[in-house]
């Protein structure tokens, strides 16, 4: 066993931008995400308590914006791109990294700026093994950046 | 909602209150169509197989979203949670359904942390935190780590 050799076209790849994908925030979308995940939390739930809290709306979950959801970027078009560079077909997530700026609620408008930040070989218990991490910043309508996410993917 | 956790509240090694959590297959479907991930590996057998995953896993993204819960459920409204990461080390199966909507007897999770750091910085008062996911045999499947800020009592 040895580690994934990363190729010069997948190397090609690295910093690269998407096209930015702006969508707003919506409040039922938080609320069947907040109950897919379990979490009773009224801000995300409650219209009335939301309205009545310090942000007077229904405030989105950490990690409800970004990927998968109101996600900045095609996963499965970037992998398409990254299999014809050479990467293996197996596909699981490697994990994530946020850094919440600013609290994002229903109503918010965003644009989502994702780069390919970089393309490692390594080698891990499924075999020889390229991880990829993707940096996206979402910046709102009065143009402040609210959130950073750093997703991790594992091809082997 | 909890109490307000305020940062004279806690200390290094503070446990933050644990949060029970059980992932069956019905929630699995619910969390992929709340989520937009439709990735096969998390319903269809034959799939998860050939993958090696021997059958379809928890996803490690609604493994994420528990330690957010467990996180902004500790801290409460006044709190702030401004940083998380966390890492999937190992595979979760969810429990299979009894009912429509009862699970059957199977692994339970539960998602825990300990304060590791607490720190000044500008006018906030932070607290760093581990934190992870374990199952039923106490093996931390997700883990990784927080950072909140919290309300001070004397400020």
């Amino acid at each position: 066993m040895a580690a994934f050799v990363v190729t010069d076209s997948l190397k090609q790849l690295i910093g690269q931008k998407e096209e930015p994908i702006v969508f707003k925030v919506e409040e039922g979308a938080i609320q069947r995400y907040a109950q897919a995940v379990g979490d009773s939390n009224p801000l995300y739930n409650d219209v009335e308590y939301a309205a009545g809290s310090e942000w007077g709306r229904v405030m989105a979950p950490p990690g409800f914006t970004g990927w998968p959801v109101a996600s900045g970027f095609d996963m499965f078009k970037l992998f398409e791109k990254l299999g014809k560079a050479g990467a293996p077909a197996g596909l699981l997530d490697g994990g994530v990294e946020y850094d919440f700026l600013v609290p994002i609620g229903a109503g918010d408008v965003l644009i989502a700026v994702t780069r390919l930040a970089s393309i490692e070989g390594r080698e891990t218990k499924m075999g020889p093994t390229m991880v990829t991490t993707i940096e996206t910043s979402y910046i709102n309508q009065r143009e402040v950046v609210v959130l950073i996410t750093r997703n991790t993917f594992l091809n082997f | 909602m909890a109490k307000q956790l305020y940062y004279e509240d806690v200390e290094i090694g503070s446990e933050v209150t644990a949060l029970k959590k059980i992932a069956t297959t019905r929630m699995l479907v619910q969390y992929a169509g709340a989520s937009g991930d439709f990735n096969p590996l998390h319903y269809e057998d034959d799939f998860a197989r050939n993958l090696g995953v021997g059958r379809p896993i928890v996803h490690g993204l609604l493994k994420r979203a528990w330690l957010v819960n467990l996180m902004t459920d500790w801290i409460g409204e006044k709190g702030r949670l401004k940083k998380l990461s966390c890492r999937y080390r190992g595979m979760d199966y969810p429990r299979k359904m009894k009912t429509f909507d009862e699970p059957l007897d199977g692994d339970t999770w539960w998602c825990k942390g300990n304060v590791t750091r607490k720190y000044l910085e500008g006018e906030e008062c932070l607290v760093e935190c581990e934190i992870w996911v374990e199952n039923g045999n106490k093996e931390k499947t997700t883990s990784g780590s927080a950072v909140v800020a919290l309300p001070s009592k004397v400020k």
